[in-house]
């Protein structure tokens, strides 16, 4: 009877195995509103998420979502922790030669510097990114001194108790944090980097087509923009 | 949790923190202490078994038995924690899937390692690619539980080894010239008597495993650090509970919850010492004795 009950158990195990075969693991930051964040039920949330659903549906694909330290999210995709990157990552050569993307579903935007005076040296000074981001490859470029942390709250936190003079990140990060903090303000000017925002899959993963197809299909009906609108105002760009 | 949380922005102070603290992110991160608790609960006797194997290899005739549980302790407590951490947990699941790789796959011919990439064929990938979450996340906790009781049994194999060796020389000789064989004396003489001399020790390392638990975050888990940096961060309208940057207060949370358990477990372990002392030929021991005297 024992064994009768074990391999039954054992059976629905298998069976539902099989019937996961086609899990698709989302991995995403979870600390990058309004990209992505964890919300205050504790779940996945915000333009990618809504985006990725949307995408997972059209494709007919079961997807599941994981979050990832920024700074190991390539790794962790390679290594098959997770089969998608979905982070608000900005597509660039140096990236296409470890992963392939998708086309962007955001269009190239602009990166703006945030600090606490109108003042704040942009070409001398610290200037605070995000580790591995396009931000902070551009400052690191530049005359400024670059001060790399872990997540984007920790680059502004650094804005706030003096040790950076300025952070430099995605607009549609910072504008928010910038309208409700009277201290902080948009500085200098935007600039263009990166070749728009896409999702990013293992070299070589024939879901490729499939994620294209289904952002084609959802750009081409509005939905995409519709979304994009409704995640980061009505000034953000479209498609 | 409560009804009237669904528009938090019309509460007043008191109400605003009832529903705030108690929902589904506050939830995730309450229950991320029992992770901490769990791996407390695993480690230690684990650890305890590790450092129990080694000291007694450490006393052993055999040559090859001695130098492995002297090259195990030597070797895992001149490594820097921090370093172990990182660099075992990575070669552990490198191992696993290596292994898995040459038994399921032995047709494959891509090169495993391309860079910075470690590929191995999908039958190998530990855990599978589609399984559900809980079993990724469960196997990273037992990756780190793995490396916690290594380093913590390498420890307690030294306190261990030396606890053997300060039971009173007659008591074993005695228990010699009563016709006991080695392996009696060790198990009835030498490993009852000796958690007494072992216990200042391993208290020791208990206090220093728990201050070690927040380590648990550079390994990827979501225990109990991660959700207060989570929580703590500064939150815009986008979510419910706006709030500025409260990381102070939630790491001075942490720093509470910590202090309250390493007094409760002084005052365990202090008690566990009194009755350990009882018969013993010790200074507690004859204190013990004089005072029922």
């Amino acid at each position: 009877m024992k064994y009768l009950i074990l391999t039954a158990s054992l059976l629905a195990i298998s069976a539902g195995a099989a019937a996961a075969q086609d899990v698709v693991r989302m991995g995403t930051e979870g600390a990058y509103p309004p990209y992505n964040f964890i919300n205050d039920n504790g779940e996945v949330d915000g333009f990618e998420r809504a985006l990725g659903d949307e995408l997972c549906a059209r494709a007919e694909l079961t997807c599941e979502w994981v979050t990832n330290d920024w700074d190991s999210i390539i790794p962790n995709l390679t290594s098959g922790n997770y089969d998608t990157i979905i982070a608000g990552m900005s597509i660039t050569e140096e990236r296409e030669e470890v992963v392939d993307f998708t086309q962007p579903y955001i269009p190239p935007a602009s990166s703006l510097f945030m600090a606490l005076s109108e003042d704040a040296d942009l070409a001398g000074g610290v200037i605070a990114a995000q580790t591995n981001t396009i931000q902070a490859g551009y400052i690191a470029a530049s005359g400024a001194t670059l001060i790399e942390f872990a997540t984007p709250d920790e680059t502004v936190a650094a804005v706030r108790n003096g040790e950076a003079d300025a952070v430099f990140a995605d607009g549609d990060y910072l504008l928010p944090i910038a309208d409700e903090d009277a201290d902080l303000m948009i500085v200098g000017e935007p600039v263009q980097l990166g070749g728009g925002v896409g999702m990013a899959l293992r070299e070589g993963d024939e879901r490729l087509a499939a994620f294209n197809a289904a952002i084609t299909a959802m750009k081409e009906d509005g939905t995409l923009n519709a979304l994009i609108l409704e995640w980061f105002g009505p000034e953000a760009a479209t498609w | 949790m409560f009804e009237y949380c669904t528009d938090p922005s019309t509460l007043d102070t008191a109400r605003w923190f009832g529903c705030y603290l108690t929902n589904g992110a506050h939830m995730l991160f309450y229950q991320s202490f029992l992770v901490v608790f769990a791996l407390l609960a695993v480690t230690a006797p684990v650890s305890l078994a590790f450092g129990f194997a080694a000291a007694a290899a450490s006393r052993s005739h055999v040559p090859p038995l001695a130098w492995a549980g002297k090259l195990y302790t030597a070797m895992v407590r001149g490594v820097p924690d921090i370093v172990f951490f990182l660099f075992f947990v990575l070669v552990l699941d490198q191992a696993i899937e290596y292994a898995r790789h040459r038994i399921s796959c032995p047709d494959w011919t891509d090169p495993i390692r391309q860079g910075a990439n470690f590929l191995v064929c999908p039958e190998a990938r530990t855990p599978a690619g589609n399984a559900p979450q809980w079993v990724h996340e469960a196997y990273g906790f037992a990756l780190a539980v793995f490396t916690y009781a290594i380093v913590f049994g390498a420890f307690c194999g030294n306190v261990l080894f030396g606890a053997m060796r300060a039971v009173p020389r007659p008591q074993l000789e005695t228990a010699e010239a009563y016709g006991m064989s080695r392996r009696q004396v060790f198990w009835r003489v030498l490993v009852p008597q000796m958690w007494i001399y072992a216990l200042p020790g391993l208290s020791n390392i208990w206090m220093i495993l728990i201050k070690a638990t927040p380590l648990l975050f550079l390994l990827g888990i979501e225990d109990i650090v991660y959700w207060a940096r989570e929580l703590g961060g500064s939150r815009t309208s986008a979510y419910q509970y706006p709030h500025p940057d409260w990381r102070f207060w939630y790491f001075l949370g942490l720093l509470v919850f910590y202090l309250c358990f390493t007094r409760v477990s002084e005052i365990v372990l202090g008690r566990l010492t009194r009755r350990l002392s009882h018969g013993q030929a010790t200074a507690a021991g004859e204190e013990l004795r004089k005072a029922a005297a």
